[in-house]
């Protein structure tokens, strides 16, 4: 134990030990350095100040506010507030403004274009990729290649109210209209096969009798695809002439799996999350991206 | 001399030093917790908040079973930019039926708090797969196992007792029906789910992958697709709950 009354001076170093001593060797007591003690006790003393200042004790009634008033909860919605104000000039504007308004005003058009952006990023990009370039069974919004139409309003429409999510207002709200699986709409493995050879020849010219095919496509896929193949955005039938990348793949065994098992590609309703500024920006930065029309 | 030679007591009797460190601990814990019991700001009160549903439920399990709160957080801090990238910030509330809850303390991957309805079913099974194949940069292990997997629901009641214990508003009712229930609500069709959405508000209905039944990854997808989704912010008044 310490013995506290009788010090006991180290010889060699003339420094106070702790009285510990373990066969024959002694621990000194050597003193915290001076400023590390005053440091230790200015804490202290900032910890008083600081429940004072801030909130710090929880009571049954509530717990203690401080002299500040401060709350994170406050603190944050303050932060935002005062972002909104700092983006409020252009914000309000995009409010207010038609999109084509929007997209003929240059500087409107570049501050929409960087916060679609960054929007984008966010919500957009898990499926469309970081820059709108798509996947298998995510659309391509670079290219020319719209399934729901690629004018500014049509842009808008689908972000707000999306493909098949159920919003009364969206593209097939009810999920009905897709391309349906036609393995159960009366077409044999070998009527498929032969349209797909059709289809596939659209893009790939062959010289191959695709005749029958033809006729299979004239009897079952004009009413949404037309007549010309080049599909519908009222009923977001796609373009089955356009070279660009095909949302599930344009090679034949791809195909003939579409037209067998059908495809009902989803996308969520933006307009219950997001904000009109935000889906404006995100129309003009999508629109932007190469394929608007 | 004085205290420090009472000091003596504690260091050589252990008894009365586990007596010491309890009382000591137990003033730090009444200090600390106890008032959390009678704060009104504790839980706050919000509409909307539901139990979830058996579906929703067991892929809450598969969701602990496969530890995905050890890279994924479910908690929105009070922080502008979390705000600003994820929503709202999360209230004990909107947790106050999870037991244990997943708040997590670790983010390798994005907060989970508000990620239902952000994307389409197919994206979550797409990224469930292979998460590359949605999002290239990503270093989530793939979960391609759990769509083939059959959802074992045989305990789900047992598991919504026990919650009904803990105080999660289960009625008889609703545990009675689980098993339909959870059958039901991956059933897609127009309507289906009118029964089931008197008991559970809100309730999305999911298409199901499985052949054969429920599989794992449909009850996560569910579970996925709900979180975040149960209170309108519009309606919320912070101060209201304050005191």
């Amino acid at each position: 134990m310490v013995d506290h009354t009788h010090q006991d001076i180290d010889a060699a170093t003339g420094t106070a030990t702790t009285g510990h001593e373990w066969d024959g060797i002694k621990e000194l007591n050597t003193p915290l350095p001076r400023w590390w003690l005053w440091v230790f006790y200015a804490c202290i003393v900032w910890a008083f100040g600081y429940w004072v200042v801030y909130p710090a004790i929880p009571l049954p009634g509530g717990h203690t506010k401080g002299l500040l008033n401060w709350a994170s909860r406050d603190a944050v919605m303050q932060e935002v507030e005062s972002l909104k104000a700092t983006r409020a000039p252009f914000v309000g504007k995009i409010e207010q403004a038609s999109l084509q308004d929007i997209s003929a005003d240059p500087k409107l058009a570049e501050f929409a274009r960087a916060y679609g952006k960054s929007a984008f990023g966010n919500n957009c990009a898990p499926c469309h990729g970081s820059g709108g370039q798509g996947a298998v069974g995510y659309p391509n919004l670079a290219g020319d290649r719209w399934l729901w139409g690629g004018s500014l309003d049509q842009i808008a429409a689908t972000i707000t109210h999306g493909v098949r999510s159920g919003d009364a207002e969206g593209h097939d709200p009810a999920g009905a209209a897709g391309m349906p699986a036609w393995s159960q709409m009366g077409l044999n493995a070998q009527q498929i096969d032969q349209v797909a050879d059709y289809v596939v020849s659209l893009i790939a010219p062959t010289k191959a009798d695709v005749s029958a095919g033809q006729k299979i496509f004239a009897e079952n896929c004009v009413a949404c695809h037309g007549e010309d193949a080049k599909g519908n955005t009222d009923l977001g039938a796609p373009n089955l002439t356009s070279k660009s990348k095909w949302l599930y793949g344009s090679d034949k065994a791809t195909v003939v799996q579409t037209i067998a098992n059908g495809r009902a590609g989803h996308m969520p309703a933006w307009g219950a999350k997001l904000d009109t500024a935000t889906i404006k920006s995100l129309t003009i930065y999508v629109h932007s991206l190469g394929g608007g029309q | 001399m004085s205290l420090w030679s009472k000091h003596a007591i504690f260091e050589k009797h252990s008894l009365v030093l586990t007596v010491g460190i309890l009382i000591v601990v137990a003033i730090g814990g009444l200090v600390e917790i106890g008032p959390l019991f009678y704060l009104k700001s504790t839980i706050e009160t919000v509409d909307g908040v539901r139990p979830y549903t058996p579906l929703e439920l067991a892929g809450r399990n598969i969701y602990i079973r496969e530890g995905c709160y050890l890279c994924h957080s479910q908690m929105i801090r009070s922080l502008r930019d979390e705000v600003e990238r994820y929503g709202h910030y999360s209230l004990a509330a909107e947790s106050k039926y999870d037991h244990p809850f997943q708040w997590g303390s670790k983010r390798t991957g994005p907060d989970l708090a508000r990620i239902g309805g952000k994307y389409s079913d197919d994206w979550q099974r797409g990224h469930l797969n292979n998460p590359r194949s949605v999002v290239p940069g990503s270093v989530m292990p793939r979960y391609g196992f759990l769509e083939s997997a059959p959802l074992d629901y045989a305990h789900i009641q047992e598991d919504m007792k026990v919650l009904q214990i803990e105080g999660v508003p289960y009625t008889d009712e609703m545990i009675a029906k689980a098993k339909d229930d959870l059958k039901v609500q991956l059933n897609a069709e127009d309507g289906a789910t009118a029964d089931l959405a008197k008991r559970y508000p809100k309730v999305a209905a999911h298409a199901s992958n499985g052949a054969a039944g429920p599989t794992e990854q449909d009850a996560l997808v569910a579970y996925l697709q709900m979180l975040g989704t149960t209170v309108d912010f519009s309606q919320f008044n912070d101060k209201a709950n304050w005191r």
